[in-house]
Formats: structure tokens, C-alpha cells, sequence
């Protein structure tokens, strides 16, 4: 099945010290900080026993019923360039990948619990080692009602080179500079279901910071960014409740979608600060907003036509932004029986260069390549090229199951004609390679 | 003059109403055709829903095998096409994937395709009916719901296959799009049931044998086949469907067949 995977952006990772910022930095003492933290790590290790109860003892008491799988993961990463900044490891690293996964459905699957959990250890970068709850819910079906409450992921959206509706979900980008990897987020989910769409209503406890590249990672500006230390504009900090309301249809040939979002904006702006050795850094600046969004897909013939856009608003910031283009798949290339989808995609943001953001005039254009062979081979390349400045950015991947249980992951990145003024500039030199082998269980 | 004249039109009135009454007998091939595609529909109308296990074993032309496992839901819709929903079970890294169609008996049906590692409902194109389902020698429009109006129809001749009766009945497809210009199916007579059937290609040449077996009966009156055997001719592939644990009755209704559903489905 075509995994649709293609690149996103870098946007927000870059430092953008917007001058109204630093009206709205908050100075916090030492002893708070550590306070939190010591917080952290308790619900860290609860929450860890908690998943290792999941899996140890669930599938006990459940007995036949309960599905365990996932997967284990090797990849390494090879940079075409040393690295810009000091500091940064420049040769080739490597991570591993554990990925279980837990479900276990009853009352003829009007109930269904899920765990994921998803660890990460880094070879040369301590702030990509992790642990996160990709999943840890409750969900509730009944006729035209839906519950869902804990840990989860959503996903809105149509687009294939940048997820601009979509909101609930923090980036790990750490994961994957892609921006396809989210973490979990606390929520309390309910959906109405009748025939004039889904209702959802979102609240959500807690807020997920963006993971970040460390002092020796690649992939960061001169200054990493200290996720130790982040500034919220809202009291509440992390602990604030957002929340979120989502109308999703589809009539005919038109897959519709509308959404409001109020509450700390998942795209983090920076500050330069200092962290306890002294050493310069950014401070991820969280502020509150709203947002309202649109998606919007036409599915006619082997023609997919595909709008996202938003307009959000903020104390120190209102701005809108949208992505649309095609999807055209040609079936059956070459008399073989090889699909080649092409994909043009253009993005906008309403305050063009100075945007915060990589793709702000950009253009994306692409393919995917689908062998529909039994190993699911696909291949999907993609450059975007900034209409204004020529920076050109480009992502290839290729993806194979090998036998029935492993799977190889090849991934390209390349920077080329990175503009001096692009957002892009601080990672120009991190063109890479990455190859991933997969264990499925 | 009067008795003659009216010999004359009784001798051709009766040549008339002959003729009218062999017209009505012998039906052209075509409306045969017809007649015995409806009856197979008709036999199978009422089925309400099913759910069943499969087993797809793919088998490239150096005799490599590898083995897909899903299963699969079934609403039936009256005057409509059938809703199915398709989840992956096997192999492990598509684990949860899963496929949510509704045919229509006129025009393009509606597909959505979910991604577990994205949780992503995504809509897809469904013009690619000629194309190959996950990698296999069946196409979309092999395994979508068989709705008369799909095709026109032309009897050809009895035959027996594998010692069962069957009709003999050429079949076209009226969506351009269809990968086949025609195909020839072996209708058992007694139970109005496919016993094989062959797909020719665009260019009129044979693509691909199927041969169904094993068929079982549900509820008294539905007929399901076990084993589905595809053969592809020309590149030597096959595809080997393999169906278990049928269910009927399982109560389904539309909201089992939404994106929400398709999202939740395991």
C-alpha cells in the first residue's frame, strides 16, 4: 500500500527571534525549573509502568483476544558535509527503534483499548534519545457516538507536502525532519456521528513540547534550542487545556473538513537565552492562538485536487497561509502494471518572505512511484523550490518489504542554492542519507 | 371470392402469430445473457452482510510464494452497490491498513484508504480498476461487487466443467476504464454460481484464467467459494484467495462502513 510519506517542512526550527517575543518572556527561577523537571521524570516513570503493565499483563487477563506487534528499528544517517557548527558530531550516526504496540478490543468492539509506546537511543545525540506514548487510550463506540480519552493521535488534512491543518499533534521532529512523526497528546475526544458529518470536539489536557536537535545533533542553527527551558505565554504553562472543534464530511466527489483551535500554538517561535552552563541558546517561545482551517479534496478520475489553509491569530501575530495543488496518477506505465503519481503542490503564507516558515512562496512539485509489486515497493521524490529566493530543497524515498517481516527505508535529503536570507540557510549543509531496516513483530 | 379471402388472411394470421410466438421462445443470445446474469443476482440478493477471514498467497513466475492475510466485511445495499471494508493483518509492516469501497452500480465507486502509522483516512482515484489489488494478479474490479449493470451480456453454449453443467456466457464491461474487453464465465446451471471464468485484455488476448472452487452454502441459499485461483497467462503469476470463517448475520449497518469505522477497524 502506498505509504504516503513526503516531506514536510523545517518550518519553525530555525531561529526567529520575533521582537514581540521578548516582551512576553517569562523569568522563571531556578527552583521552579527543577521542580518541574523532578515532576517529569515521576510522570516519565509512571506512565513507563504503566505501559509495561499494559503489555505484561494485558495480554494475560485478556486472554486470546489481545494483539501484541510493532517493530524494531537500525538506521544511520550519513551527511554530505561536515558539519557547519562546533559541537556537532559530523560523522555518521545511528539510532535504534522500538515500537510496541498493544490493542484489545471487547464488548463486540464497542470498546477498544491501544498502547503504543515508542522508544529511541541516539548514537550521537542525547536530544533525540526518547520515550513517548504514542498511544496509551480508551475508546468508546456506541451507535453515533464515539469516545475516545488518554494518549492519542489525530490526523487532519489532505495535502502531501505540508500538514498545515494539521494541529492537535506536536512534531518529533527529531525523529524525522519531515515533520510525519507526532507525539502523543493527552486528550478527551468525542464524536458525534450523523449524515451531515463527524462532529468532534477536542479538549486537551497538557501540552507536548516540539522535540529538538541537541548541541551534537545535526539539522540546528548555530544555536540549539533548549527544550529544558522553554517559555509559554499562557500561566498555565504546559498544563494549560486547549481545545478544538472539527467538522469532517465528504458529500460526492468532496472530502470536506473545517476546524477551530484554541490554545497554545504547537509551532514554537525562539528566544536567545542562556542555559545553566552559559552557553547560548534558543528558548522555544510558546504562544496562545486561534485558528480556524479548511480542508478540502475533489477526487475526480485519476485527478485528486487538494486545499489546506488556515488563518491564525495570536497577540503578536495574524497571518494566514495555504497549501493546494494535484495529485495525477497515471496507471499502468508503460503497459507494466507501475503507477506513477505526479504532484504540484504551492504554498503560501500571507506574510511571504518575512514568514517564520521554509515554505512561504514555494512551489512543490513530485512523484510517486508504485511498483504494486508483493514487496510494496514505492519510491516518492519531491523538490520544493522558493519562487522568490531559488532555494531548492529536495526529498527522495524508497521504501521495500524484504521477505514478510523486514522492511528497508531509504531516505535522501539535499539542500542546494540555500539563499542566504532562507530559513532554511542554518541547515544548508546537512544534505543526507539515511537507510533504515525494520524488524515487524 | 369471400371464402378464400378469408382463407387466405386466417393462413396468414396464423403465420403471424407463429412467428410472434417463436420471437417470444427463442431469445436472442444476448437477452439470455441477461437473463442469466439477473437470475445469478437474483439468487444472491438477501444476503444482508457477511464478514469473512483471507488468506492471498502471491506466486511469482519462478514459483516464489508470499501470503497477504486480511479480512474483510460485507454490507449489501439494496438498488445500490455493495459496501466493503478490508483490514490487513499480514504482512506485519501493513498491519492495520485498511480499505473502505462503495461500488456503485453506475459511475466511479467511492474508495478511502487508511494509514495506521499516519492515522490517515485518505480518499483515493478508484479510475484504476484495471490495477492490481496489493500486488496480486486480481484487479479492483475483480473483487468489487458483481452488479449486473456492470456488463452486457451474450449467451454462447452449454458446456461442462469439471463435470458440472454450466452455461457458457461472454460478458463486456461498460466502464471504458476496464482493463478486459470481454470475459467469458461458466455458469453452473443448477446453482447459478461462477465456476470459471476468463479475463481477456485490451488488445483481445487471454490475460488471466479464474477458477473458483470449494463453494460452500450459508444461510440455505448463499454460495460461497473456499479457494479462488487466478492464473495470469501472460506473465505466469497467480493468486490464490483463500476464504474462511464466513459469517452471515452479523447485524452490520451503514455507520460500520464510515471513516470513522474504517479508522477503527482491526
Amino acid at each position: 500500500m502506498a505509504r504516503d510519506r513526503i516531506c514536510k517542512t523545517y518550518d519553525r526550527e530555525v531561529v526567529l527571534p520575533i521582537r514581540a517575543i521578548w516582551r512576553a518572556t517569562l523569568r522563571r527561577c531556578r527552583g521552579d525549573q527543577i521542580k518541574q523537571l523532578r515532576q517529569r521524570q515521576s510522570v516519565a516513570l509512571l506512565s513507563t509502568g504503566a505501559v509495561l503493565a499494559a503489555f505484561l499483563l494485558a495480554p494475560l487477563s485478556f486472554a486470546s483476544s489481545a494483539e501484541v506487534s510493532g517493530y524494531i528499528s537500525a538506521e544511520t544517517r550519513v551527511f554530505e558535509n561536515a558539519a557547519s557548527y562546533p559541537g556537532q558530531e559530523s560523522g555518521p550516526t545511528g539510532a535504534v527503534i522500538f515500537e510496541p504496540e498493544f490493542y484489545h478490543e471487547w464488548d463486540g468492539g464497542e470498546s477498544a483499548f491501544e498502547a503504543i509506546a515508542y522508544l529511541r537511543k541516539d548514537s550521537a545525540d542525547e536530544e533525540r534519545d526518547l520515550f513517548d506514548l504514542r498511544e496509551f487510550s480508551y475508546l468508546w463506540v456506541n451507535r453515533d457516538w464515539e469516545l475516545r480519552v488518554g494518549i492519542s493521535k489525530v490526523f487532519w488534512g489532505v495535502a502531501e507536502s505540508q500538514h498545515l491543518v494539521d494541529t492537535i499533534n506536536q512534531t518529533d521532529l527529531v525523529a524525522n525532519p519531515d515533520g510525519e512523526d507526532k507525539l502523543g497528546q493527552p486528550m478527551v475526544q468525542a464524536v458525534y456521528v450523523s449524515d451531515h458529518g463527524d462532529f468532534s470536539l477536542f479538549v486537551l489536557p497538557g501540552f507536548r513540547e516540539r522535540t529538538f536537535p541537541g548541541e551534537e545533533g545535526r539539522l540546528r542553527g548555530r544555536y540549539w534550542v533548549d527544550t529544558d527551558n522553554p517559555i509559554y505565554e499562557s500561566s498555565g504553562e504546559d498544563e494549560r487545556v486547549d481545545f478544538a472543534l472539527r467538522w469532517k464530511h465528504y458529500i460526492g466527489d468532496y472530502d470536506v473538513g473545517v476546524h477551530y483551535f484554541r490554545g497554545t500554538n504547537r509551532d514554537p517561535g525562539f528566544v536567545p537565552g542562556f542555559d545553566s552552563e552559559g552557553n547560548v541558546v534558543l528558548r522555544p517561545y510558546y504562544e496562545l492562538m486561534d485558528q480556524v482551517g479548511l480542508d478540502l479534496q475533489l477526487t475526480r478520475g485519476g485527478w485528486l485536487w487538494k486545499l489546506e489553509a488556515i488563518a491564525r491569530e495570536s497577540e503578536v501575530d495574524r497571518y494566514s497561509a495555504m497549501v493546494g495543488g494535484f495529485e495525477y496518477t497515471l496507471y499502468g506505465l508503460g503497459g507494466s502494471v507501475m503507477d506513477l503519481g505526479l504532484l504540484a503542490e504551492a504554498h503560501l503564507d500571507s506574510r511571504g518572505e518575512n514568514a517564520p516558515v521554509a515554505f512561504n512562496r514555494d512551489l512543490f512539485v513530485g512523484g510517486r512511484l508504485t511498483w504494486n509489486d508483493e514487496a510494496d515497493t514505492n519510491l516518492v521524490a519531491g523538490t520544493f523550490w522558493d519562487a522568490e529566493n531559488g532555494s531548492t530543497f529536495a526529498r527522495v524515498e524508497f521504501e521495500r518489504r524484504l521477505g514478510s517481516r523486514h522492511k528497508l527505508e531509504v531516505e535522501v535529503q539535499k539542500l542546494m542554492n540555500i539563499d542566504g536570507f532562507d530559513p532554511l540557510y542554518p541547515i544548508r549543509r546537512d544534505s543526507f542519507l539515511q537507510v533504515a531496516l525494520s524488524r515487524y513483530f | 371470392m369471400k371464402p378464400r379471402t378469408s382463407k387466405v388472411l386466417a393462413f396468414q394470421l396464423a403465420a403471424l402469430l407463429a412467428g410472434l410466438a417463436n420471437g417470444l421462445n427463442a431469445q436472442s443470445p444476448e437477452e439470455r445473457g441477461l437473463e442469466i446474469a439477473k437470475e445469478m443476482d437474483l439468487r444472491d440478493t438477501g444476503f444482508g452482510d457477511s464478514k469473512a477471514e483471507l488468506e492471498m498467497q502471491l506466486t511469482n513466475r519462478h514459483g516464489e510464494t508470499s501470503s497477504r492475510q486480511m479480512g474483510m466485511r460485507t454490507l449489501e445495499v439494496v438498488g445500490e452497490g455493495d459496501k466493503t471494508l478490508i483490514i490487513f493483518d499480514q504482512p506485519r509492516d501493513v498491519k492495520g491498513t485498511a480499505f473502505l469501497s462503495y461500488t456503485h452500480k453506475v459511475g466511479p465507486d467511492d474508495q478511502w484508504l487508511y494509514l495506521p502509522a499516519l492515522k490517515r483516512v485518505k480518499r483515493i482515484a478508484s479510475n484504476n480498476k484495471s490495477g492490481p489489488f496489493v500486488g496480486s494478479e486480481f484487479a479492483y474490479e475483480d473483487l468489487s461487487s458483481q452488479e449486473v449493470e456492470k456488463y452486457t451480456y451474450k449467451y454462447i453454449k452449454d458446456e461442462v466443467v469439471d463435470g458440472i453443467d454450466c452455461f457458457v456466457v461472454e460478458r463486456y464491461p461498460v466502464d471504458p476504464k476496464s482493463g478486459y474487453t470481454r470475459q467469458i464465465v461458466w455458469v453452473d446451471k443448477e446453482r447459478y454460481i461462477s465456476m470459471k471464468l476468463d479475463f481477456y485484455d485490451r488488445k483481445g488476448a487471454l490475460l488471466k484464467t479464474l477458477k473458483f472452487s470449494d463453494y460452500k452454502q450459508y444461510l440455505g441459499k448463499y454460495w460461497r467459494a473456499d479457494q479462488m485461483n487466478m492464473v495470469n497467462h501472460q506473465t505466469g503469476k497467480a493468486t490464490r484467495l483463500l476464504w474462511r470463517d464466513y459469517v452471515f448475520g452479523n447485524g452490520y449497518k451503514a455507520r460500520d462502513f464510515d471513516q470513522r469505522s474504517l479508522q477503527n477497524a482491526r
